[in-house]
């Protein structure tokens, strides 16, 4: 019904490009790279996130309301974890008279 | 909203005419797609954020227990989780061209395609399964049969890894009932389109229920590392 839809060969590409996102995140994770395990973990996630969002939930090709919506709910997941990681991790920052 | 409508009552607007399909209170097909769309999305904005605090609450814990939390990730199977990562990947690219398949109306490739995926979906939830009953033969359920070995505990402290094991199976309880609920959703779009019920006018339920099973698929997409691989597996 949408104007633009991706083709057969777009879904194929992005099963392809999932898998070897997966296959390397498994591999890295075998390896001793430090903090960077972390880092790269949650990167390559994120692409998938992107991969999947993009092309298989078809937000490349959607109306601005829809990307509204989307863009909405990150917002609000960035306050949640923002402002909740700024309470606990400034809570020693401050120090409460003793007893 | 329709002002000629409004004008001429008997008048019914033409897009009435060209598909039955059509809900009486819309105007035309595109709109009512874009309704249903957009309803689905509004509705995975909000699990964005109901399983976006359950991620908050990972962050925090595994920041003040971190040992306990890389002990459990280590004591997790590795191997089941990659397995399940590709299993759900595969079952999302079978939705996709569900999706693919509905909007060009090839119906037996729609229906093949479905039960494709409700049987990646089974099978993911197999393995789900065999690795719960595996935690509790070794006692690491929390609260009902925790009894880490030494080895398990990996020098961390016992609450700690039992905090870890809470939120292990806390994340994919709550991400296998999301997806028993995606099955049943696929089972009832399999049947209508097995009536032959989805047409090329009406495939937004299947777009929509694709929407919801990729969105399990990006929850996966996160817990897959944030529990089996984040505490490094190199150890």
């Amino acid at each position: 019904m949408s104007e633009q839809t991706p083709s057969v060969r777009t879904y194929t590409f992005v099963f392809a490009a999932l898998l070897i996102l997966a296959a390397l995140t498994t591999g890295i994770a075998y390896i001793d790279l430090g903090p960077f395990n972390t880092v790269a973990a949650l990167a390559i996630a994120f692409i998938k996130m992107c991969l999947v969002g993009l092309f298989f939930m078809e937000l490349r090709y959607a109306r601005g309301l829809t990307r509204i919506v989307v863009l909405a709910g990150f917002f609000w997941l960035a306050l949640i974890v923002s402002f909740t990681l700024a309470d606990v991790f400034s809570r020693s920052w401050i120090k409460s008279p003793g007893p | 909203m329709s002002e000629s409508a409004a004008a001429h009552p008997l008048a019914a607007p033409s897009a009435h005419r060209a598909s039955p399909a059509l809900h009486h209170q819309f105007e035309e097909l595109q709109q009512q797609y874009d309704a249903s769309t957009f309803g689905m999305w509004v509705f995975l904005a909000t699990e964005i954020m109901f399983f976006g605090g359950i991620f908050t609450a990972y962050i925090i814990y595994r920041s003040l227990y971190y040992s306990g939390f890389v002990a459990g990730s280590h004591g997790l199977e590795g191997d089941f989780g990659a397995a399940m990562t590709f299993i759900l990947l595969a079952s999302s690219f079978t939705m996709a061209m569900s999706v693919h398949a509905a909007r060009e109306g090839k119906r037996v490739m729609l229906i093949i395609l479905l039960l494709a995926t409700i049987l990646l979906g089974i099978v993911f939830l197999g393995i789900k399964f065999t690795e719960y009953s595996h935690k509790w033969h070794e006692q690491m359920v929390p609260g009902l049969n925790f009894h880490p070995s030494v080895e398990e505990l990996r020098g961390a402290p016992g609450t700690a890894v039992e905090l870890f094991m809470c939120f292990y199976f806390f994340m994919t309880g709550l991400h296998a009932l999301h997806m028993i609920i995606g099955i049943g959703l696929l089972s009832v779009m399999t049947t209508l389109a097995w009536r032959g019920k989805i047409k090329r006018d009406n495939y937004d339920k299947i777009e929509v229920s694709g929407l919801y099973w990729h969105f399990v698929d990006i929850i996966w997409i996160y817990l897959f590392p944030l529990l089996y691989l984040i505490g490094g597996r190199y150890k």
